[in-house]
């Protein structure tokens, strides 16, 4: 059978006449190479999105582990309070010297004798400053501890961190390190003895800002942001889903609803530096608004996200079947209540997904916060939204101008925490559509 | 009492007259509700409407106008030699007068008459409160601050006295109206609809409070620095604010608007291409599992904060680009200085141009797919390749939808800020070197208006005009957009 298949074929074309030239083998190159173009341009953008989230992941991971020194200290009389006047004069509790207190513990953990200066310089080099807030807080939350000697766990300095999670290239010459031998040798040894080790970095997201890298952490941004959410996700739904019921199920066709429609679509397009010029002007220059509040940044986040919601929510309106309002009216139900009985729960998962989306876009914007001050340097928890703080995407702004090598880290540490919360807010998106959407 | 205690027991009052309003009706059908006109919850909500909405009202109006009211009573309390001072000093002396009020409370009867002896001591009492005040106070401030002080406590206690008044005898009046053949249904809807007209105008508002606020602003920057100068000068240095009135700065556009222009341009450059050539793949020739794996993947592009890119292109892009300058200038002429900066046009113009690259190829994929089937079938069928399909038939017909679409994601290439606030650069030049640092508008902008400012320099009202100028450039590119989209789908219709 396949023979004489073959046979015929073979036939055939032997018997066709020689087909006129049209390039097919030039055009054929053509297209494989335009499906190429294709191809290498999709190619082009998913590298980028790899290098982009790879470039974060790399140097931001280690931020989750802090290097801690846990040692037992003694609160010596003589350093905090030489002249015994802490009776009278509550100054001498805060203004003690409290890092001479580690530092003395370190020389003695290593060996180092008390007269060599040089040497405890490079001593108190290898833990953070931060010591000094936090023993003088136990200090002074429990006086009676002066004299003893309890087991306390301090940071260890930013250069120690890098240098104990490998980031340093210890090739390179002395001199020019932030880390000298000594200080790399005392490291080692510490860690063997268990003193010096990594933990997990609980301050990262408990700390407000400090100019200290190990120090600093994103407690005030991400109570600012959760402030922010709030703000927009209260104002921006109600208002967002009255707006689109009123365009999609009442609205008659006249002039004003075609400005408001045209309005709405240009909104959904204006930079978003310009929303922040407009709280600027009219929420804290005209109303007298706080600066730097949450407050200001809810309400213009809230007219940034409102156009994206009532997109949403219009589109979801769309999609219920005409049929549902011809049986509710039919039924002698009102507009109204054919709408808010059974349209808007129909429309529901709909609008949600949407309203996620928006919240998730405002989370990560900056540009508008940046003008209505948010910026600031707050080192305490807002306790009201009317309190000066910043956001997470702020904050992340903040670091990336920051100098230091150790702030490099934190910076990615705080856009890998960004991240995972819009992935889990647009997660949740997908999950709610999947879950909920029904299709007529 | 506070404001919002106010509002607290005015939404009680509602609570309670809902309630009233639904036993009072529930009394009249006597428990046939084929009797009432609506069902017994509308006649609640009406009397709870009743009670609560003239007094929210009232309330707004009265704290809109109160401030006005109090500060000229305030202001005609001043002393006639003060009276004559201009209207700057004049606001200087009602801004110490209005501290001096807010910390009158917490003074103790002795220490104001100490200073009503001493008016130059009130600095230092007022400090040992935690009150900054500015100057030294006159002793006409401290009445000034009485007064002020009296007539927001009689203003207050007024204004709830009334609400609290308003919201009983609404609730009084709609209770009496109650009665089987009353269209409460009717009357709650009304204020609904109204309500929901009230949301959709904020669309409106909002873009009336940009141009307006904007608006006064650039204007008042325009009284201070001429309009052409800011428009078509070439030189941009603002100085500082503080400098001195003789040296005002200089506000050209022309370097800033180039930048942008130029920084865009670099960025469309990357993103036109490989967006478009994206969308033809993604809707001509990917299969359905593809497309819908490589098609979301594309879009998480657009979901990062631009922050990110910004710092993806200040840590990584940036220093890549210069050290790679600097071995190639390194292998051709021996010599290993870079010549990419590390803030440059390029480095910012590829960030950014992957930013877009998913704008423009959903975008362009919509209008791709849109085109109707009968065209492509006929360019098949006539012995096509689909290459020369898509080159001669389909992307003609879909030129003026993708150019809309284009044209929408440059004005967003404009008005994009992170991006070009970390890896752009700040310096203010005219130059056609990509490899070098250029600034744009939106920069100048954050550059303007962070840090401690007041509202009277033009160091920092230029930022108004800055920004009324990139929205009507933006406005402008998408209002076209819009129109030449909107024209085209309806060619296929």
């Amino acid at each position: 059978m396949t023979d004489i298949a073959q046979q015929a074929s073979g036939q055939i074309i032997a018997k066709a006449p020689a087909r006129r030239d049209i390039g097919i083998r030039r055009r054929y190159a053509a297209e494989r190479r335009f499906r190429l173009y294709g191809v290498a341009a999709i190619t082009f953008g998913l590298v980028f999105l790899f290098l982009l989230l790879w470039s974060v992941l790399s140097k931001g991971y280690t931020a989750f582990q802090q290097t801690e020194l846990t040692l037992p200290i003694t609160f010596s009389q003589e350093i905090i309070d030489p002249n015994n006047k802490r009776e009278t004069d509550p100054q001498v509790l805060q203004t003690a010297n409290y890092p001479v207190l580690v530092r003395n513990a370190l020389a003695e953990k290593l060996g180092v004798a008390s007269s060599n200066r040089a040497a405890l310089r490079q001593v108190s080099g290898l833990f953070s400053d931060s010591a000094r807030v936090e023993l003088r807080d136990m200090v002074m939350s429990d006086p009676s501890i002066i004299g003893k000697t309890l087991p306390v766990t301090v940071l260890a300095s930013a250069n120690i961190d890098s240098a104990f999670k490998g980031q340093f290239d210890m090739t390179v010459d002395e001199a020019s390190r932030k880390v000298s031998d000594q200080q790399v040798a005392w490291m080692d040894q510490l860690a063997k003895e268990g003193v010096l080790a990594k933990g997990f970095n609980t301050g990262l997201f408990v700390n407000g800002n400090s100019s200290r890298p190990e120090a600093a952490g994103l407690g005030v941004a991400l109570i600012g942001s959760l402030y922010l959410m709030g703000i927009v996700l209260v104002l921006s739904l109600p208002i967002g889903v009255a707006a689109s019921i009123y365009l999609e199920e009442f609205a008659p066709k006249n002039r004003l609803t075609d400005l408001i429609e045209v309005n709405i679509n240009n909104l959904a397009a204006v930079p978003s530096i310009v929303y922040g010029l407009l709280g600027l002007a009219v929420f804290i220059n005209f109303a007298g608004l706080p600066r730097s509040a949450p407050l200001v940044g809810g309400l213009v986040l809230t007219l940034m996200t409102l156009p994206t919601i009532i997109i949403a929510t219009r589109a979801a309106l769309r999609a219920v079947p005409p049929s549902i309002r011809a049986a509710a009216l039919g039924l002698g139900a009102s507009k109204m209540q054919t709408t808010f009985h059974h349209v808007l729960p129909l429309a529901m998962p709909g609008i949600l997904t949407g309203t996620i989306i928006g919240l998730a876009h405002a989370l990560g914007e900056t540009a508008p916060l940046l003008l209505i001050g948010m910026v600031a340097f707050v080192a305490n928890v807002p306790a009201t939204p009317l309190d000066p703080s910043t956001a997470l995407p702020v904050q992340i702004y903040m670091w990336a101008n920051e100098a230091e090598r150790a702030f490099v880290e934190r910076t990615s540490g705080a856009i890998i925490v960004l991240l995972a919360f819009l992935v889990i807010m647009n997660l949740g998106a997908i999950l709610l559509r999947r879950r909920f959407e029904r299709r007529w | 009492m506070s404001t919002t205690l106010l509002l607290a027991i005015l939404l009680v009052i509602a609570a309670v007259a809902f309630v009233l309003g639904r036993m009072r009706a529930g009394a009249l059908s006597q428990g046939r509700s084929s009797a009432l006109h609506s069902r017994p919850n509308y006649y609640g909500a009406f009397v709870a409407l009743a009670a609560f909405l003239p007094s929210l009202i009232l309330v707004a109006v009265w704290l809109t106008i109160s401030p006005f009211v109090i500060n000229s009573a305030v202001r005609d309390t001043f002393p006639q030699e003060v009276k004559n001072q201009s209207e700057a000093q004049q606001s200087l002396a009602h801004g110490m007068v209005t501290t001096i009020a807010r910390g009158l409370p917490f003074l103790t009867e002795e220490e104001i008459a100490g200073i009503r002896q001493d008016p130059s001591t009130l600095q230092s009492v007022f400090a040992a409160r935690r009150f900054a005040v500015a100057a030294e106070a006159q002793p006409y401030m401290l009445d000034s601050a009485a007064t002020l002080n009296a007539m927001s406590q009689t203003s207050r206690t007024t204004l709830s006295a009334l609400a609290l008044l308003l919201s009983i005898v609404g609730a009084f009046f709609a209770l009496r109206m109650v009665a089987p053949r009353f269209r409460a249904r009717n009357q709650v809807e009304r204020v609904m609809l109204w309500s929901l007209l009230l949301a959709s105008s904020i669309a409106i508002l909002t873009t009336v409070g940009i141009v307006a606020s904007m608006a006064t602003e650039a204007l008042r920057f325009f009284t201070m620095v001429p309009a052409h100068e800011f428009f078509f000068g070439t030189v941009w240095d603002p100085r500082f604010a503080g400098a001195g009135a003789s040296s005002s700065g200089q506000f050209g556009l022309i370097p800033l608007l180039a930048g942008t222009l130029y920084i865009g341009f670099v960025a469309m450059l990357v993103a036109v291409p490989v967006g478009l050539f994206a969308a033809i793949y993604m809707a001509e020739y990917a299969s359905p599992r593809m497309r819908s794996t490589a098609k979301p993947l594309l879009e998480v592009l657009a979901g990062i904060p631009t922050i990110v890119y910004g710092f993806f292109a200040l840590v990584t892009v940036g220093p890549f680009l210069r050290d790679i300058s600097a071995q190639l200038s390194g292998l051709v002429t021996g010599d290993y200085t870079s010549f990419i900066e590390a803030q440059s046009v390029i480095t910012a113009g590829i960030v950014m141009g992957i930013m877009l690259i998913p704008y423009v190829s959903s975008l362009s994929d919509d209008i791709i797919t849109a085109v109707p089937r009968a065209l492509r079938d006929g360019s098949l069928g006539l012995g096509a390749t689909r290459s020369e399909t898509i080159k001669r038939v389909i992307l003609p017909a879909a030129l003026p939808g993708i150019v809309g679409a284009l044209l929408m994601t440059a004005s967003r290439a404009i008005g994009e800020t992170m991006i070009v606030v970390l890896a752009a650069g700040v310096a203010a030049r005219m130059q056609l070197n990509p490899f070098e640092p250029m600034t744009t508008v939106t920069v100048k902008i954050v550059n303007q208006l962070t840090g401690d400012l007041e509202f009277t320099s033009p160091q920092t009202l230029v930022a108004f005009a800055l920004g009324i100028t990139l929205f009507c450039i933006t406005l402008a590119l998408n209002i076209y957009a819009l129109y030449i989209v909107r024209k085209y789908r309806e060619q296929y219709e």
